[in-house]
């Protein structure tokens, strides 16, 4: 592992986590929060909301803005009305039931198409053509604990995953620009594409799960993925005494994969007062809760950088 | 009348508003059973889907006896070797870069197809076919008197839509009027969350009294209520938490607040075990039947006006 570390230096190699969950809820946005306010104390660090769809990061960390960007992506069909025939060759060939039907000119639907041009390339008057979209935005923010990359996922649009690579990439730049040890990743709740998107190319996956039949299921699936794209996992419980068998249970899987788990958050309503306050947990007020933080993010730093005494 | 629950924010409590409505359903001592000889039309079986099929997590409450499963997914292309003169047009007209021609090959790249069968329609030789590529499963069954369907993608792949849009087609029947049929619905707002709420008559939201809760249910109003002209209401659960940004903005964009679950630790430790609160706290039956009599009264001013 010594090539990680530069000898003049003593600086390590960036390293890239995300913060990830299956289920929704679970705490991953003030887990990232802490980490981020308690990181920047000895760290130089550069932090990303991969959340695109429901972006929280920001809230408790009190951007300032920067730069504002479109993201522009994907693209509908459009059909001239003046130049259709309404033969229904389109709504034929649609896979999407993105087409709707008319006495004298059909339409398009735009939440429903997914910009195949099927219906472009079939239709034998040549109505239709393809509009490229105005997705969302992507922002390059100030913050108290590093440069903050977030976005905003125009609602119902797809290719959210193009979106969290954008935001990924901005951030890994960044990094590497800026010389910043550590890049902290906000990830979006599932298994499917946003969650691929985020996970791919990350030194580490950070797993908030809390103590309930759903957690304990989610946890397997998400781990499944992360898995499956060669990303290794920690695990942090979450609400941990909200049901001790619970947790007892995610310890034992844990344990059964050789994934360590590096702490357990009690369940305090503090967690939502800081929230409502608009700050991270950690920088709210010192109890349980910011101890078992302080806790994860020890254990998170050793398995970071193992070769680095701080 | 088909609702779905969504909420933008993960976590809010969508499963337990689901589960617990179409529990709360049935009448009285009756949900015992398997489902055999029982009349699906009957609006005393209401119909539920799980379309959280990336983490479906309602089965684990309702406990649904499964009777059929089946494999889902989309049309990926496939191409005959000896029919194929690898001029290229199924790359050029593939919007998702899914193909690729090299040399005297051809590339598909499954998980960036979209299934939209353009590639085959365009071929000039007819070299191209599909085939089934398996995302995740259907599932479908009874939980006591509540049909039950759930789709489940498998780890690894990435389209949740397909899996969510063949769900819908195949558990929703044609006329399902006088039946309540409950949509679980994903978090977020995006894609997914879109083929969920489509075609659906109400979209009820679960929310938090929280920052995140707020800032996720303006998100997912303005996809349900702006983008696709569904009338929506909310349900405020662990109501007492938090601040009073979700009641002001409520009031300010006439959104009609449905319900409200206070914040109870006996709520929570139930959901932790698998546990419908229904089940643990029986009291809540009426307050989600009237829950269901507000959404069907506004479904029927909106038909009305």
């Amino acid at each position: 592992m010594q090539k990680d570390v530069d000898r003049e230096t003593g600086a390590s190699e960036m390293k890239q986590m995300v913060i990830l969950s299956g289920k929704g809820g679970t705490g991953k946005t003030t887990v990232t929060a802490a980490l981020a306010h308690l990181a920047s104390q000895g760290l130089p660090v550069v932090l990303a909301d991969a959340d695109v769809d429901a972006a929280n990061l920001e809230l408790v960390l009190d951007p300032v803005k920067r730069e504002e960007h479109d993201f522009r992506s994907g693209q509908v069909a459009v059909i001239d009305r003046e130049t259709c025939i309404a033969c229904g060759i389109c709504e034929t060939v649609c896979r999407f039931e993105a087409v709707i039907p008319g006495d004298e000119a059909y339409d398009i639907e735009d939440v429903a198409c997914e910009g195949c041009a099927s219906c472009y390339y079939q239709c034998p008057e040549e109505a239709i053509h393809m509009e490229e979209q105005l997705a969302g935005k992507w922002f390059r923010s100030d913050t108290r604990f590093g440069s903050l990359f977030h976005a905003h996922l125009f609602a119902g649009q797809e290719n959210s995953g193009k979106l969290v690579t954008l935001v990924k990439q901005q951030a890994r730049a960044r990094g590497e620009d800026t010389e910043a040890a550590l890049v902290l990743v906000d990830g979006p709740p599932g298994i499917g594409c946003p969650v691929i998107s985020a996970s791919t190319g990350m030194d580490l996956a950070l797993h908030v799960v809390e103590p309930t039949v759903s957690g304990v299921h989610d946890l397997q699936r998400i781990m499944g993925t992360t898995d499956h794209f060669g990303v290794p996992s920690l695990v942090v419980i979450n609400k941990a005494d909200l049901n001790h068998a619970r947790s007892e249970e995610i310890a034992a899987f844990c344990a059964g994969r050789d994934v360590p788990v590096v702490g357990e958050v009690p369940y305090d309503t503090i967690v939502t007062e800081a929230m409502v306050h608009g700050r991270p947990v950690t920088d709210y007020v010192d109890g349980p809760v910011a101890q078992a933080l302080r806790g994860v993010w020890a254990r998170v730093r050793e398995h970071l950088f193992p070769d680095v005494q701080v | 009348m088909i609702v779905s629950i969504a909420s933008g924010k993960g976590g809010t409590g969508k499963t337990t508003v689901a589960v617990n409505l179409a529990l709360s359903l049935i009448a009285d001592g009756q949900n015992e059973g398997d489902g055999v000889g029982l009349d699906p039309a009957s609006s005393v079986h209401p119909l539920f889907l799980d379309c959280d099929v990336e983490e479906p997590n309602a089965a684990l409450f309702l406990r649904p006896d499964i009777q059929e499963r089946l494999d889902v997914g989309q049309m990926i292309p496939k191409v005959d070797a000896k029919t194929c003169t690898y001029c290229g047009r199924c790359a050029e007209v593939c919007q998702y870069n899914a193909v690729a021609v090299v040399g005297q090959q051809v590339l598909i790249f499954p998980e960036l197809c979209h299934g939209c069968g353009s590639c085959s329609l365009n071929c000039p030789t007819e070299a191209i076919h599909e085939v089934l590529h398996v995302l995740g499963t259907i599932e479908r069954g009874w939980a006591g008197l509540v049909e039950f369907a759930q789709g489940t993608m498998n780890v690894g792949e990435a389209m949740a839509v397909p899996i969510i849009r063949q769900l819908k087609r195949q558990a929703i029947p044609d006329h399902s009027d006088g039946r309540p049929v409950i949509l679980d619905a994903p978090p977020g707002t995006s894609c997914p969350v879109v083929e969920t709420m489509r075609g659906t008559d109400f979209v009820l939201m679960v929310t938090e009294p929280t920052p995140f809760g707020l800032h996720d249910l303006r998100m997912a109003v303005e996809v349900a209520r702006d983008e696709l002209s569904l009338p929506v209401g909310v349900v405020v659960n662990r109501d007492g938490v938090g601040d009073q940004g979700v009641n002001d903005y409520c009031a300010a964009e006439d959104i009609p607040v449905l319900m409200r679950i206070p914040l109870d630790r006996r709520i929570a430790e139930a959901y932790s075990e698998g546990t419908a609160l229904v089940e643990v706290l029986p009291e809540y039956r009426e307050q989600f039947r009237n829950l269901y009599a507000l959404i069907e009264e506004l479904h029927a001013e909106r038909r009305g006006s």
